[in-house]
């Protein structure tokens, strides 16, 4: 259970504040104006930002001081996902551990991890040499070696087509079930919201709001999410 | 964990702080065994003055000529490209006597273009002057600034030059897009680093100078301190001149902004043919430059290979302790480059060429005295100063990328949690292997052709190939101080080529 | 790593060799070179000294200024006259002991502390083959025609350049400065040290090299090549003396005397002309070898003595210098 507590940050211009959040277990989607602190939020969480004021607590203990790798989050970015010079396997071994050679044990791991997310045998190919969709999926398996219970997703999907993204959303939502892990994902189509997140959190007008159900809120849409998503509805249910 | 994090920022500062001591304290002693302060004749003033302006117009000049020559070669691909990019860096590693009389021989009095000039019927040029200093400096120096547009050129990611060839961008608009950037990055600290090596410039000022109008601040240091032995004057001279190579190191820094460039994927750059003209044009420039660099070169090879044979043995194991020397010299200086690469850093690093050597040598000398001889640390001290000096040249080959990679990975390898040896061994060092490749090729070939201070701590029976050089010269012997000029000439390119080949062939793009 | 074995292996090697005590002696490195008198002078001393000689490299005064009273130097030896009264002023040194009239040299030879062990004159070497009219004189070095210049070395930075201003100096007294201006377009330019002036006039680059007038022995001797001559002045040449001194403190002062000894003897004088190219200090011209006797030289020698030469020092490079800058 992820707790974001009277969070504050200012960052110039910008400035972003929460009541008491909690976040339970599941797939949690992100959704707000351009602009509007997603990235911020998830950056928050990871640890790559301090917030100015309030507590961030996982399981009840308190992460808000701990650096990005001590934090039990495991991120997938907008870009720079993979060292593009190093191969796939190395890629994935650095995930788990840094010394050159791996036990046979951790090899094994890489292997199954590999087929789960659909890249059997591309341990050698460099990032460079992969596809956009292949590029995600490596980029997947290496947060799923990595193995933390919060896994955070900043607009992962984005660059790719509608049934390739889809495919991987499921996959997603798979992992999460079978792992029990909490997700949190950033996009900027709420449809995939809709596909695969039961509650979202909006993130508009300065302000983390409590996860609300998704359908609900993308049926009435506040007036700053509204003007954001367009005329068109959202109203359909998730898979 | 906390004391990674802290480990990562430490480096750097204990470096830092390293090579600002090795620069000032020597300084310090100097300063302090002096024993009366010395005020500056109207001698002085105009040796300072002077000094300012060639190596301000060095500067210039070298970073004009270099760009239609870095153009040319990053456009174009032929056969001996590589070699004559390994090529480009030869006269900058060259001792400075032995280029000094290969330029002469192409340019001199008795030289190839007089000897043209006179068959045609023209009077002979002379180039001593102004004019001849700054032939020699843009000798030297034309080719690393070349050298660094050039990496700038391989630093625009490949999707960004594929975006401007998708949108046909061609001359005017090209250069405003895609060049004018990578330049306004680049080419001011390539200034900076020109005018900081030809402010402590004496030898060639000297020679080529024509006579005492073109004196230089470090002649001053050099009578200062050889001559007359008044170390006040000295350190009072070798301070103005730390204070000019600070803030000229400081404007350079300010001026070079961040890298604007995105991260690419190292997709293998992809070149648009260009047309017939340009073609003609890129061809000619790369004549030019080959000729007035490669012929000089040329024939001091040329000049000394037949007496290669009847070399002693000596010069050979002072070629070995060169070598030595010169391979301790580069890790040394790596090591504080890469703990170095950041804007403060480089600042900090310039200190390794401001302080004259001389005044350097004497402190250390100074300071090691009381507790053992100098004399058995004469090697030890050759490698950190030739590391000192060295420092400057790799910091500027390297900040620029080094900057890149943290931007781009610090945030992947902290997610990961790579500590700082995960991250200097699996992402710094091979993303940065072809910079690092040529700033240790540099730094090798600097090392082998200076003089350095061992001519103060002594050499008895450990010379290093420069000073058997000038032993040979100083006993007469030309012909075979031309064939030790010609090994000397080839060790420094082969080193050179070495490590840039290394450099070259693990790297992506 | 290797420096350290070698200044362990250096440690070692004088603590084995610590039975044959040690004759610390201070050169130049031009000295000390393979190709230098040091390597002769040394197989020549140990044989009658039971002795181990080292020789030092270095910058002399500088070296010495710096290390003070606990210098490790017994012997000092290539110094020049135009700096003894520095070199005197640190107190380091000793009488010689050696006696002056055995000296053959052309002024008479005063000093007790710094022993001439070779001497020379002061003078400019052309190319034969080049230069056709008569050098007789430092007003026939304005006479050269555009194409045939020549090259000095700068009084700054270079031993042999200062001896050429004050030399100047000497023949011209208050006129010196308006020599120079008058010699100036004549000069091709000024280097550093000898080194590089004499490399840039055995390339071609000038027909006429400041120098001393026993260089063209090297080329008769090692090249077969006569065609690189002396200019002999009606004023005079300036006398140019290389020195050595034993050092007050010297841990060995037996061995030092002996040394000093040795400077004077035949063994070391005969040395001398081939190895470094000069005359030798001890020993009449009749016993020189036949292609120094036969060089041409003076008749007549102009000489400083130390605290003139002081004195006069400023003010000759401020002529040099305003005399080459117009």
């Amino acid at each position: 259970m992820l707790t974001l507590d009277h969070i504050t940050l200012r960052l110039g211009a910008f400035a972003i504040q929460s009541d008491r959040i909690t976040i339970d277990q599941g797939i949690c989607g992100v959704l707000g104006p351009s602009g509007a602190g997603k990235s911020t939020l998830l950056s928050l969480i990871a640890g790559f930002t301090r917030p100015d004021g309030g507590k961030i607590l996982w399981n009840n203990k308190d992460i808000t001081v701990l650096p990005p790798d001590k934090r039990p989050v495991g991120m997938v970015f907008q870009d720079n996902n993979l060292f593009p010079h190093l191969s796939v396997y190395r890629n994935l071994a650095l995930a788990l551990t840094h010394s050159t050679l791996l036990s046979q044990e951790q090899n094994r791991l890489i292997d199954k991890t590999l087929e789960r997310v659909g890249l059997s045998g591309l341990h050698k190919r460099k990032p460079g040499e992969l596809s956009g969709g292949q590029q995600s999926r490596a980029a997947l398996a290496r947060v799923l070696l990595q193995n933390r219970p919060i896994m955070a997703l900043d607009e992962p999907f984005a660059a790719l087509g509608p049934a390739l993204k889809n495919e991987m959303l499921d996959l997603v939502a798979d992992l999460a079930t079978e792992r029990g892990t909490l997700v949190l994902m950033v996009t900027h189509d709420p449809n995939d919201s809709l596909r695969i997140a039961p509650k979202t959190i909006l993130v508009a007008e300065n302000k983390i709001h409590l996860p609300v159900d998704t359908a609900s809120l993308l049926e009435n849409p506040p007036k700053a999410l509204g003007q954001y998503l367009g005329a068109r509805s959202y109203g359909q249910t998730p898979k | 964990m906390a004391h990674r994090v802290v480990a990562m920022k430490a480096v750097p500062i204990i470096a830092g702080g390293f090579v600002v001591c090795l620069v000032l304290f020597p300084l310090i002693t100097v300063w302090m065994w002096a024993e009366t302060g010395a005020s500056l004749g109207a001698a002085d003033w105009s040796a300072i003055r002077f000094t300012i302006w060639q190596a301000f117009l060095s500067a210039l000049l070298s970073c004009v000529a270099a760009i239609p020559v870095a153009r040319a070669l990053a456009r174009q691909r032929f056969i001996g490209r590589s070699a004559i990019i390994v090529l480009l860096s030869a006269p900058f590693i060259l001792p400075v006597i032995v280029a000094v009389m290969g330029i002469l021989a192409v340019f001199g009095q008795n030289g190839l273009i007089n000897s043209v000039l006179s068959v045609i019927g023209v009077a002979p040029v002379s180039i001593y002057g102004l004019s001849g200093i700054l032939i020699a400096h843009v000798f030297f120096n034309m080719p690393l600034v070349t050298r660094m547009i050039l990496q700038g050129w391989l630093a625009i990611p490949a999707e960004r030059l594929r975006l401007a060839d998708s949108l046909g961008l061609k001359g005017w608009a090209r250069f405003r897009v895609l060049e004018w950037p990578m330049m306004q990055q680049i080419l001011p600290s390539a200034f900076g680093v020109v005018f900081v090596i030809c402010l402590s410039s004496f030898a060639v000022a000297l020679t080529l100078g024509g006579g005492p109008r073109a004196t230089t601040l470090e002649l001053g240091i050099y009578q200062a301190f050889r001559f007359d032995f008044d170390l006040g004057k000295a350190a009072v001279l070798a301070l103005l001149q730390f204070g000019l190579v600070g803030v000229a190191a400081l404007f350079t820094v300010w001026i070079s902004s961040k890298d604007p460039f995105a991260q690419g994927l190292d997709r293998p750059i992809v070149h648009v043919t260009t047309g017939r003209f340009i073609r003609g044009i890129d061809t000619c420039v790369i004549v030019v430059a080959i000729a007035f660099l490669g012929i000089p070169m040329l024939t001091i090879f040329v000049k000394g290979l037949l007496g290669i044979i009847s070399l002693p043995f000596s010069i050979w194991q002072a070629a070995g302790r060169s070598i030595l020397i010169a391979a301790g010299s580069t890790l040394l200086c790596l090591g504080f480059a890469l703990a170095l690469a950041r804007r403060w850093g480089e600042v900090l690093g310039s200190a390794g060429i401001a302080v004259s050597p001389l005044v350097l040598g004497a402190g250390l000398f100074l300071m090691i005295r009381p507790f053992a001889n100098p004399f058995d640390w004469a090697l030890i001290v050759t490698m950190i100063l030739n590391a000192m000096l060295s420092l400057p040249f790799v910091l500027r080959i390297l900040r620029p990328q080094a900057e890149s990679i943290r931007t781009d990975y610090h945030r992947l390898a902290a997610t990961m949690g790579l500590g700082p040896w995960a991250w200097v061994r699996w992402i710094y060092v091979p993303r940065l292997r072809r910079p690092i490749g040529f700033a240790a090729g540099l730094t090798a070939a600097l090392s082998m052709g200076d003089l350095g201070v061992i001519v103060l701590f002594g050499t008895s029976d450990h010379a290093t190939l420069p000073l058997k050089l000038y032993q040979l010269m100083g006993a007469y012997r030309m012909d075979q101080a031309a064939a030790a000029a010609t090994v000397l000439l080839g060790l420094s390119l082969l080193s050179f080529w070495i490590f840039d080949y290394w450099g070259r062939r693990g790297a992506h793009a | 790593m290797k420096h350290l074995t070698l200044g362990a292996g250096l440690l070692m090697a004088t603590s084995v060799v610590a039975q044959t005590p040690v004759l610390s002696v201070y050169a130049p490195d031009y000295f000390t070179s393979e190709w230098g008198p040091g390597p002769s002078i040394e197989a020549a001393f140990e044989e009658t000294c039971a002795c181990d000689l080292q020789f030092s490299a270095g910058d002399l005064l500088p070296r010495l200024m710096l290390e003070g009273p606990s210098t490790n130097a017994d012997i000092v030896i290539g110094l020049n006259t135009d700096i003894t009264k520095k070199a005197r002023s640190t107190g380091l040194f000793a009488p010689h002991g050696q006696n002056n009239a055995d000296l053959d040299l052309p002024i008479v030879w005063n000093d007790d502390v710094f022993l001439p062990f070779d001497w020379s004159y002061v003078s400019f070497i052309y190319d034969a083959t080049r230069v056709t009219t008569p050098l007789n004189s430092f007003e026939d070095l304005t006479t050269l025609p555009d194409d045939q210049k020549i090259v000095i070395q700068d009084p700054r930075s270079s031993i042999s350049g200062l001896a050429l201003v004050l030399w100047v100096k000497a023949v011209y007294g208050d006129k010196a400065a308006d020599f120079w201006a008058r010699l100036a377009p004549h000069i091709l330019t000024v280097t550093k040290g000898w080194s590089e002036a004499y490399g840039l006039f055995t390339d071609g680059e000038a027909a006429v090299v400041l120098s001393f007038n026993t260089s063209p022995a090297y080329h008769i001797v090692a090249e077969g090549d006569t065609t690189k001559k002396a200019a002999i002045f009606d004023e005079g040449h300036y006398a140019y003396f290389e020195l050595v001194a034993k050092v007050a403190g010297t841990d060995q002062p037996e061995l030092a005397d002996q040394f000093m000894a040795f400077v004077m003897s035949d063994t070391f004088q005969s040395l001398i002309p081939m190895t470094n190219w000069s005359y030798p200090a001890a020993q009449p011209a009749s016993e020189w070898p036949e292609a120094f006797a036969a060089l041409p030289a003076p008749s007549k020698a102009v000489f400083h003595d130390e605290n003139t030469a002081a004195a006069l020092r400023d003010e000759a490079i401020e002529e040099w210098r305003t005399g080459l800058s117009q």
